[in-house]
């Protein structure tokens, strides 16, 4: 039974993308490719100086 | 505090061993390293801030029991929230590994910090698995008759059998989740008696003369 | 600068600047961040929730696919059947890292006979007003294995060549003895809903353990086509993966990994070999800190630089023996 009201809908297939024998879902892509992202960002972006 | 003579009582050995590993200022400080100055540092508590969603959402959904979700509109909300919360955790959880392996986070005597925080994370990925077969649908059903062949080929599907529902309801409600949870404090504990880690060629003057073991 | 150096100096108590900084504001600001961020997932998202599969409706859906998993139940050949521990106790059966059978070793502890608990136990219930096949399950009982074996491989032949819809088998005759009015008693208690609730009440009022109709279900081809359209299968990366376009476990993908490569993914020990392999390596990752050559990583990374470049920045630091800018300015 579904009651799902969701604005976007999910549900159907996901995509995937393909290289040799490896084979990932492109929002599991997306995801991992986030985590990297926002490590490389955080080291990256400075940090606000506070006056001690 | 230290009692005069005599026999000193168990209570008294405890909090004295606690107030000597975690005196208010260091259990709640209010300043801290010049160095801790990148974003890199604020995952730890984003995990936590993510565990306490799955915790609070899972608190709802136990109100009302396991079936709820598939009945109720809000029920379904609360069950979103939690999905969410499992993805948002293990996000942040992964980024703060990397950032902490990164910096070698388990130099100068925090070793077990590290080790804490790795078992923390194999027991979430753990309550993680008896959540995942716990939604009474399709993907629990899938899920579970897959996931048995590993338990059972090491030997141990029996005792963690994946197809009980009944006890995977309270190994997933209760027991996993305090495991996380105490897991956590002593994680948070830890960092806190040792303090942050110093970066690589920290400067002599930066650093005093080295505590004795308690 | 050696490992003993590093972690020798780390030891030592910060003395060094400090700034002010506000713990329990930043864990607010933290809380209120992801309390944000997962309700906005959840309402602009919500969650998967594929129907579960009833064994009704698995008899209805795929009705061959039903009667050939009940008849292979029945004569014991079905894959739970032929399982070995935990549920059957047959003499080297299950999965082996080298000579060692962890299997064997956990022990009948689950026990299911598959021809009682899912076909004429929950038969008896319905036999009990039609005698017709009562006495069919008797005959089936009390004939010898040997000839139960020939019924049903007889059975299973003409099942081949014949079709099964709606409630109807409709197979070849051939020597099958009591096997077609079993399978076509099973089938319609599964299809009429009743399969379930008869596996799991014939021993107890309440019950919250599915063992066995998942067992059954599993047994069939059915449950698995539908996770194939899903890649949901193991050696589609499944494990990693969620239903529909949800993001999945991806902290299962080294798990996973194994699977898809030989020769795990050839083996018929490859649950048994990759828990093994991951054994070691979640060794390796929660005892890090001990082991040398891994523990000395980050500093021969290099990534710290930038994390800390402000503080060496400020001290004119960070130059020290073993770094990769041998400068002027450092001391150690």
């Amino acid at each position: 039974m579904k009651l799902v009201a969701a604005l976007v809908d999910l549900s159907r297939p996901a995509r995937y993308v393909h290289w040799e024998w490896i084979q990932i879902s492109v929002v599991n892509v997306l995801v991992i490719g986030l985590m990297i992202a926002v490590l490389v960002l955080a080291v990256v972006i400075p940090f606000p100086r506070s006056r001690s | 505090m230290r009692a005069p003579d005599g026999p000193r009582s168990w209570t008294a050995r405890v909090r004295e061993a606690a107030e000597g590993a975690l005196p208010p200022e260091k259990l709640l400080p209010d300043r801290q390293p010049a160095y801790v100055a990148s974003w890199v540092y604020v995952f730890g508590v984003t995990t936590l801030a993510a565990l306490i969603v799955l915790v609070a959402s899972g608190t709802v959904l136990s109100l009302e029991g396991p079936d709820w979700w598939h009945t109720s509109a809000v029920g379904h909300f609360f069950n979103s929230v939690h999905f969410w919360g499992v993805q948002m955790f293990f996000f942040a959880m992964v980024v703060h590994l990397w950032g902490k392996f990164l910096m070698g986070a388990w130099r100068g005597r925090r070793r077990a910090t590290w080790v804490v925080g790795a078992l923390t994370l194999l027991v979430a990925i753990g309550t993680g698995l008896t959540g995942y077969v716990l939604q009474q649908n399709f993907a629990s059903q899938w899920i579970s008759t897959q996931a048995k062949d590993g338990f059972n080929a090491v030997g141990i599907g029996a005792f963690f059998n994946v197809l009980n529902l009944g006890q995977m309801l309270t190994l997933h409600v209760l027991l996993m989740p305090a495991a996380v949870v105490l897991l956590t404090i002593l994680h948070l504990l830890q960092v806190r008696h040792r303090g942050v880690v110093p970066p690589f060629d920290a400067a002599d003057e930066h650093l005093g003369p080295e505590e004795a073991e308690r | 600068m050696s490992w003993r150096t590093d972690d020798a100096a780390a030891s030592r108590p910060w003395i060094g600047p400090t700034r002010p900084y506000d713990l329990v504001k930043e864990f607010a600001i933290a809380l209120l961040v992801v309390v944000l961020l997962t309700v906005l997932l959840a309402a602009l998202f919500s969650s998967p929730d594929e129907p579960q599969i009833t064994l009704s409706h698995w008899a209805q859906q795929a009705p061959k696919d039903f009667v050939t998993t009940a008849l292979a139940e029945l004569d014991g050949t079905s894959d739970t059947a032929t399982y070995g521990p935990p549920y059957v106790a047959i003499p080297g059966a299950g999965q082996k890292i080298g000579p060692l059978n962890l299997q064997q070793l956990g022990g009948v502890r689950i026990p299911v006979d598959t021809a009682h608990d899912f076909v004429l136990g929950p038969l008896s219930t319905v036999a009990a007003s039609d005698p017709s096949l009562a006495s069919a399950i008797q005959r089936w009982r009390t004939a010898s294995s040997d000839q139960q074996r020939s019924w049903a491989d007889a059975f299973g032949t003409a099942l081949e060549e014949g079709s099964v819809s709606g409630e109807r088998i409709d197979v070849p005759s051939s020597d099958n003895g009591p096997v077609l009015p079993i399978m076509q008693a099973e089938l319609r208690l599964a299809a009429s809903g009743g399969l379930e609730g008869a596996m799991l009440s014939r021993h107890a009022f309440y019950g919250t353990d599915y063992t066995q109709p998942l067992l059954f279900l599993a047994d069939g081809s059915y449950l698995g086509s539908l996770a194939d359209r899903q890649h949901l299968l193991g050696d589609q990366w499944g494990m990693m993966n969620e239903s529909g376009s949800y993001p999945g476990q991806t902290w299962l993908w080294l798990y996973t990994l194994w699977y898809q490569v030989p020769p795990f993914s050839t083996s018929d020990n490859a649950d048994a070999l990759v828990w093994g392999l991951m054994l070691l390596l979640t060794a390796g990752f929660v005892l890090l800190p001990f082991i040398p050559g891994l523990r000395s990583l980050p500093r021969r990374f290099g990534a710290y630089r930038l994390i800390w470049r402000d503080y060496y920045r400020s001290t004119g630091h960070g130059d020290g023996p073993g770094s990769a800018w041998e400068g002027t300015q450092g001391k150690e």
